[in-house]
C-alpha cells in the first residue's frame, strides 16, 4: 500500500505543477489580449477549474473508437478554454480526466468511482452501454451529471436516474426509422438481418426487425456473427439461398466492411444497410469497391448541415485525423455540459444538473433537447449512401427538427444567437416568469426565421 | 522465515498475530477509504471477489492439478442466478441468503457437468475442453433472449437488487451507533466474511482425506488409483467445490454491480484468474491470496501512475499511458514468472519438489 | 446443391487459414510440449509488418504478387526475430519450471506484443490494399477466388514442406530426437538449444505467411486480430491432435467445415431454435465429443503430460 501512495502524491504534485503552468500561460495570454479589446482586465481574476471525466475503452479491441471519443472531448475542452468562459464571476478552465475502462463493466465501475472520488463536475461517457449502465448508478448516487455520446441501450436512461443523459438517438429510435426506410424508400420486400451479438448490434437489429415487419416486409432469415469475426462466408451463403432484397447489419464497421466485400465475392446482390456503427470511412476502406451504393445511417444531422459542423469536422481532421465515429457526439456532450453550467451560472453539479435537462443547444450533430428520461428529444436519423468511395448524404428522417429546418437554423444562426443573448440578459433581470416568456418569444422568432429560410430554400431549389 | 517459524511454535505469538491481522482487516476500509479514496476501496472489494475466485480455481488447478481455462463460467452462473432471482427481469426478489447458496449449488452442478465428460482428459486437452465449456456458457448467456427471453441476451440484466442483510441494504450508507458507514464498507465486510469462510473451508479441505487425495491425483493419477482412491469421484468433487466458490463470488458480483452482462465473463477473465493462481503460488493458499490481490491492484497502480510518472520523469507524456499500463502489466507477468517460476509464494513442499523436476 | 458446395468451399478456405496458424502451434508443441500462446500475436505482427511494406509499394506499379512477396520478405524476418526473442526471454529460462509457468509468461508476452503493436500502428483497423488478384471462378454454381485457391494450396504446401523437413532432413531428425527426449538428444550431440530456437524461428516464419494470407483474404489487419485467430487455431490443433503436423491440417479443415456447415444449417436442423450464433457452441461441442472418445485428438497417439 505504501507504493500506491507514491503515485497519488506524484499525481497531486504533477497536477499542481500543471495547474501552475497553465495558469501562468493563461495569465500571459489574457494580458496580451485586452489591448485589442482595449478594456483593462483585472490581473488577478479568480479562476476555477472544472474537471470533466471522460471514460471509454482505450485499450483492447475497441480502443480506436475510445480514442476517437476522447479526442472529441479533448477538442471541446480546448475550445472552451480558448473561449475563456466566465461562470459565476470566475474564469473557468476546463480539464479533462480521460480514463480507460477496457469496455469491461467491472473496470467501468472502478473508473467511475475514481472520478467520483476526484469530485469531477461532470462525466462524459462511457462509450459502451455495458459499462455505462453499471457506472451510471455511481454517478447518480454522487449527483454528478453524466452525458453519454454513444451508449445507445435504452435501459441506460430508463433506470430512473436524474443524472443520466445521452446526446444520441437510442437503438429503438434508430432501428425504427431504419426499418421503415428499408421497406419504403429502398423497396425491400424480404430482408435478411445480421447482428454481431453485442448489446448495440442486437438492440439495433431487433428494433429494425420489428419496424421492417410492421412496414410489411418479410424477414427471410436472421443470422448472427460476433464483434470479433472476420469471416462471414457461411452466413452470407445461407442468406444468398434465401434471396432477400436487402441485408441489414447491426454492428460495427470492422465487420460491416469485410461483410459487404464478401457479399460481392459470393455474388449476393442484395442491398446492404447498416446503422451508425458501420457509418464510417473505415467501412469503405475495408470493404473496397463492394461498398459502392450501400447505405448507412447516423443519428442527428450531417455535420455540413449543422451550424459549426463543417468547421468542427475540418478542425478535428486537422488535429486528430479522420473522425472515426462518435467524436462529434462526444464533442456535443461536453458542450451541452458547459452550456448548462453557463445557464445555471454555476459549475456545482447539484446546481447545474437541473439546467442539463432544460438544454436546448445547437450542437454539431443535432439540436439537442432532452425528454423526461434524459434521452435526445426527437432523435432524427440521417441516411447516407456510398458514391465514388465516399459517404454521400441522402436524407434525414424522423425527429422534430427536420433537415430543412436545421439548415434554416444554420442560416439564421447569427440572428438567433444574438436574440437569445439579449433575451437571456433581459430574462435574468426580469426573473423567472419573464424568462419563460422570453423563451417563447425567441422560439416564435426562430420559427419565423426558419419558415422564411425554408421558403427561400425552396425557391432556390426550384430555380 | 524465522518470524513465521516463531508463529508456528508459539501460541501467544500466533494469537497476537491473528489479533493484529484481524484488527488490520477490520480497519482497512477506513484506512484505504480515507487515505486513498473510495476508488481504492472499490478495488479492494473486487480484490476480495477475485480472491474467492482464485481460491476456487486453486482447488481444481492447484490441488487436483487439472488445468481449467473456463473457470469464469461458474462465476457467470452464480451472477446470472442472482440477477434472475432478484431483479425486475422476472419480477422475482428473493433474499440474498437464499440465492447465494443456490448459486453455489448450481455452480457446483455445472462443475460436475463439466467434469463428467472430461475425466479421461489430461493437460492441454483438458485445458481446451474447459476453455470451450466456458465459451459455451458465455455464448448461451449471450443468446438466450430468443425465442424465450431468459437472460436478456447481450443487453444484460439491469436494476438488480442490492444485497440486503437483515433488512439493511448494502447499497446505501448505513447508520450504526451514530456512525455512518458508507456502502462500500458494508460490501467490504460481507465480502471479507465470505472470503474468510472460503479460506477456512479450503484450509480444512487441504488437510483432509479429500485434500490429500487431490494432491495424490495431481502427483500421479495412476498411483493414486492404485492406492484405492476413487479418482472419478474425487476429481468430480474438485470440480464441484471449485465451481461452487465461483458461484458464490458471482452472486456477490451481481449484487454489488447491480448489472450483469455476458461481456463480464469473457475468456480473458478466466485467464486472469488462472494467472492469479499460478503467479501467487499454485496450491498454496497464502500465495493464491497474494496473487489475487496483486493482479487486481497492479493494473490500478499502473492506471494511477502511468501518466503522472512519465510527466515527472520526462516532463511530458511520451507513451500513451493506457497502452503503457497494459505493457507494464504484461511485463510484470513475464518478470515474476522468470524470477519465481513456482509463484511468488509457493508452498514450501512444492518448492522443494520443483527444484530439479523437469516435466 | 450449389449452396452446400459453396458452404464446403467456405469451410475449406476458413479451415486452411486455421491450419496455417495451427501448424505454428503444433510445430512448437511437437518439439517442446509447450503451447505457445503468443503465436497468434506473432501472426498479427506478421500481418501488420507485411501490410506496412505493401502500403509503401502499393503505388509503385509493381505487379501485386511481387509486392506481396516483398511484404512477406519483410514480415518473415521480423516475425522470426520476434519468435526467437520470445523463446529466449520467456520460455528458455523456464524449461525446467512447472508447466504452467511458461503459460503465464506466454500470456504476458501476448499482452506486451498487442500493446506494442497498438503503440506502433495505432488503434485503427487497417485496410489491406487490393493488390492480389481476386478473380472469381465458378465451380458448379459456387464461387471461389484465386486468392482463396492460393490459401488452400499454400496451407497444403506448408504442411507437406514441414513434414518433409521433419521426416527427411538432418535438422528434422534432430528435432524428433529433441521431442523424444531432450536430455538424451543432447548426449547424442544434438544442440537442443539451437534446435528449439530454430523450431521457433520456423514456426514464426509460418506465422508471417499466415498473417499475410489472412489479412489479404479479409482485407483487414488490426493489433487485436491475433487473439481470436490464435484461439481458433489452437482449438483446431487440439482437435486434430496437437503435436502432429497432419493433425493440425486435419483439425483446421475440420473446424472450418464444422463452423461453416454449422452456421449454414444449424438453424434449419433445429427448426429455428438455434441459429448461427451457436456456431462456436457447435464447434466446441464437436471438439468435446471427439476428445471424449479420442482423448488425444484425431491423429494423436499418446496422451499429453498432465498440467
Amino acid at each position: 500500500m505504501q507504493f500506491t501512495r507514491v503515485p497519488s502524491t506524484m499525481l497531486a504534485v504533477a497536477a499542481a505543477l500543471a495547474a501552475a503552468f497553465v495558469t501562468a500561460g493563461c495569465g500571459q495570454k489574457e494580458e496580451a489580449k485586452p489591448q485589442v479589446a482595449a478594456v483593462p482586465v483585472p490581473a488577478a481574476a479568480p479562476e476555477v477549474t472544472v474537471r470533466l471525466g471522460h471514460v471509454a475503452p482505450l485499450t483492447g479491441p475497441q480502443a480506436h473508437l475510445g480514442k476517437d471519443n476522447e479526442n472529441g472531448a479533448r477538442m471541446a475542452v480546448d475550445e472552451l478554454n480558448a473561449r475563456g468562459l466566465e461562470i459565476g464571476g470566475a474564469k473557468v478552465r476546463f480539464e479533462l480526466l480521460a480514463e480507460d475502462d477496457q469496455a469491461d463493466p467491472k473496470q467501468g465501475t472502478i473508473v467511475a468511482q475514481k472520478l467520483v472520488d476526484a469530485k469531477v463536475n461532470g462525466v462524459i461517457g462511457h462509450l459502451n452501454s455495458g459499462t455505462t449502465i453499471p457506472a451510471s448508478k455511481l454517478y447518480a448516487d454522487a449527483g454528478i451529471p453524466q452525458i453519454s455520446g454513444s451508449a445507445t441501450n435504452p435501459k441506460y436512461t430508463q433506470q430512473g436516474f436524474k443524472t443520466a443523459f445521452r446526446v444520441m438517438a437510442n437503438d429503438v429510435q434508430q432501428g425504427k426509422i431504419l426499418g421503415g426506410f428499408a421497406v419504403q424508400q429502398l423497396a425491400a420486400k424480404t430482408v435478411a438481418i445480421v447482428d454481431d451479438r453485442s448489446a448495440y448490434g442486437q438492440g439495433l437489429a431487433d428494433e429494425f426487425e420489428k419496424a421492417a415487419v410492421a412496414a410489411g416486409a418479410k424477414v427471410a432469415t436472421r443470422e448472427f456473427t460476433t464483434d470479433k469475426a472476420t469471416d462471414f462466408a457461411a452466413i452470407l451463403t445461407k442468406i444468398k439461398s434465401k434471396k432477400p432484397d436487402l441485408v441489414f447489419y447491426g454492428g460495427m464497421d470492422a465487420q460491416g466492411g469485410p461483410m459487404a466485400k464478401q457479399m460481392k465475392t459470393l455474388g449476393l446482390k442484395a442491398k446492404f444497410l447498416t446503422g451508425d456503427g458501420g457509418c464510417t470511412p473505415e467501412f469503405i476502406k475495408l470493404g473496397g469497391d463492394a461498398t459502392e451504393g450501400q447505405y448507412c445511417s447516423l443519428p442527428g444531422v450531417p455535420l455540413e448541415k449543422m451550424p459549426g459542423g463543417k468547421d468542427f469536422g475540418d478542425k478535428f481532421t486537422a488535429k486528430y485525423g479522420q473522425i472515426q465515429l462518435y467524436a462529434p457526439y462526444v464533442y456535443d456532450a461536453v458542450m451541452v455540459a458547459a452550456d448548462a453550467m453557463k445557464r445555471a451560472n454555476s459549475v456545482d453539479p447539484a446546481v447545474y444538473l437541473a439546467e442539463v435537462g432544460k438544454t436546448d443547444y445547437p450542437g454539431v450533430t443535432a439540436r439537442i433537447q432532452f425528454d423526461a428520461l434524459g434521452d435526445l428529444k426527437g432523435g432524427s436519423i440521417s441516411l447516407y449512401r456510398v458514391k465514388d468511395g465516399k459517404w454521400e448524404y441522402v436524407e434525414t428522417l424522423g425527429g422534430e427538427p427536420a433537415a430543412g429546418a436545421q439548415e434554416a437554423v444554420a442560416e439564421a444562426k447569427e440572428a438567433v444567437k444574438e436574440a437569445a443573448k439579449a433575451t437571456g440578459e433581459a430574462a435574468k433581470a426580469a426573473g423567472e416568469a419573464a424568462k419563460e416568456m422570453a423563451r417563447e418569444g425567441v422560439k416564435a422568432g426562430a420559427d419565423a426565421v426558419k419558415n422564411a429560410a425554408e421558403a427561400t430554400k425552396a425557391a432556390v431549389e426550384k430555380k | 522465515m524465522s518470524f513465521l517459524d516463531r508463529l508456528r511454535h508459539s501460541r501467544r505469538a500466533a494469537l497476537g498475530a491473528t489479533l493484529f491481522l484481524g484488527l488490520l482487516l477490520a480497519a482497512l476500509p477506513f484506512l484505504v477509504g480515507n487515505g486513498l479514496g473510495n476508488s481504492w476501496l472499490r478495488i479492494l472489494d473486487f480484490a476480495l471477489l477475485y480472491i474467492m475466485l482464485a481460491l476456487g480455481l486453486n482447488i481444481v488447478v492447484g490441488f487436483a492439478g487439472l488445468l481449467d481455462l473456463g473457470y469464469i463460467a461458474f462465476y457467470a452462473v452464480g451472477a446470472y442466478l442472482y440477477a434472475l432471482l432478484a431483479s425486475p427481469h422476472f419480477g422475482l426478489h428473493l433474499p440474498v441468503w437464499a440465492i447465494i447458496p443456490a448459486g453455489a449449488a448450481l455452480a457446483g452442478f455445472f462443475g460436475i457437468l463439466l467434469g463428467a465428460p472430461t475425466l479421461r482428459l489430461r493437460g492441454d486437452y483438458l485445458a481446451i475442453v474447459t476453455l470451450g465449456f466456458g465459451e459455451i456458457v458465455r455464448i448461451f448467456l449471450n443468446n438466450l433472449n430468443a425465442p424465450l427471453n431468459i437472460t436478456n441476451g447481450p443487453q444484460g440484466i439491469s436494476g438488480i437488487d442490492p444485497i440486503r442483510l437483515g433488512g439493511v441494504s448494502l447499497a446505501r450508507p448505513m447508520e450504526f451507533l451514530g456512525f455512518t458507514i458508507p456502502s462500500l464498507h458494508g460490501y467490504y465486510y460481507l465480502f471479507l466474511a465470505l472470503a474468510l469462510l472460503i479460506v477456512f473451508v479450503t484450509i480444512r479441505l487441504e488437510h483432509s482425506r479429500i485434500g490429500r487425495a487431490w494432491v495424490a491425483i495431481r502427483e500421479d493419477e495412476i498411483a493414486a488409483k492404485a492406492c484405492g482412491i476413487n479418482t472419478r469421484n474425487i476429481k468430480l468433487l474438485a470440480f464441484a467445490m471449485g465451481a461452487s466458490f465461483g458461484g458464490v463470488a458471482g452472486g456477490l458480483f451481481a449484487g454489488f454491480q447491480a448489472f450483469v452482462s455476458p461481456e463480464s465473463f469473457s475468456l480473458m477473465e478466466s485467464i486472469m484468474v488462472l494467472c492469479m493462481v499460478v503467479l501467487g503460488g499454485m496450491g498454496h493458499i497464502p500465495g493464491v491470496i497474494l496473487g489475487g490481490i496483486l493482479l487486481t491492484v497492479l493494473p490500478e497502480i499502473f492506471r494511477h501512475g502511468a501518466g503522472p510518472v512519465q510527466q515527472m520523469l520526462f516532463g511530458k507524456v511520451l507513451l500513451d499511458p493506457e497502452a503503457l499500463r497494459m505493457l507494464l502489466f504484461g511485463l510484470a507477468l513475464i518478470v515474476v514468472m522468470l524470477y519465481r517460476p513456482a509463484g511468488l509464494w509457493p508452498s514450501p513442499t512444492r518448492r522443494r519438489e520443483f527444484r530439479g523436476d523437469a516435466r | 446443391m450449389d449452396i452446400l458446395l459453396q458452404q464446403i468451399i467456405n469451410g475449406l478456405v476458413l479451415g486452411s487459414i486455421y491450419a496455417l496458424v495451427a501448424l505454428g502451434y503444433t510445430m512448437v508443441y511437437g518439439i517442446m510440449g509447450l503451447i505457445n500462446f503468443a503465436h497468434g500475436e506473432v501472426v498479427m505482427i506478421g500481418a501488420l509488418v507485411a501490410l506496412a511494406v505493401i502500403r509503401l509499394l502499393a503505388d509503385s506499379g509493381l505487379p501485386g504478387v511481387v509486392v506481396a512477396l516483398v511484404g512477406l520478405g519483410a514480415a518473415a524476418p521480423v516475425c522470426m526475430a520476434v519468435g526467437f526473442t520470445i523463446e529466449r526471454v520467456a520460455y528458455r529460462p523456464l524449461r525446467r519450471a512447472p508447466r504452467l509457468a511458461p503459460l503465464i509468461t506466454a500470456i504476458g508476452v501476448s499482452i506486451v506484443l498487442q500493446n506494442l503493436a497498438m503503440l506502433i500502428w495505432g488503434r485503427n483497423y487497417h485496410a489491406f490494399p487490393p493488390i492480389l488478384p481476386t478473380s472469381q471462378h465458378e465451380v458448379f454454381g459456387a464461387t471461389i477466388t484465386s486468392l482463396q485457391v492460393a490459401i488452400v494450396l499454400i496451407a497444403a504446401l506448408m504442411m507437406g514442406g514441414l513434414m518433409l523437413l521433419v521426416q527427411r532432413t538432418r535438422l528434422g531428425r534432430a528435432m524428433r530426437a529433441t521431442a523424444e527426449n531432450p536430455a538424451i538428444a543432447q548426449l547424442m550431440g544434438v544442440d537442443i538449444n539451437r534446435i528449439i530456437s530454430l523450431t521457433f524461428v520456423i514456426g514464426s516464419a509460418l506465422a508471417a505467411v499466415a498473417g499475410l494470407m489472412v489479412s489479404a483474404n479479409y482485407s483487414i489487419a488490426h493489433y487485436y486480430m491475433g487473439f481470436i485467430l490464435g484461439l481458433k487455431a489452437f482449438t483446431a490443433a487440439v482437435l486434430g491432435g496437437i503435436g502432429k503436423l497432419g493433425g493440425a491440417m486435419l483439425g483446421g479443415i475440420l473446424l472450418g467445415l464444422i463452423e461453416s456447415l454449422g452456421a449454414g444449417y444449424i438453424g434449419d436442423l433445429t427448426g429455428g431454435f438455434l441459429g448461427s450464433h451457436y456456431q462456436d457452441v457447435f464447434a466446441f461441442f464437436v471438439l468435446i465429443c471427439v476428445l471424449v472418445f479420442r482423448p488425444s485428438g484425431l491423429v494423436g497417439e499418446k496422451a499429453a503430460e498432465r498440467a
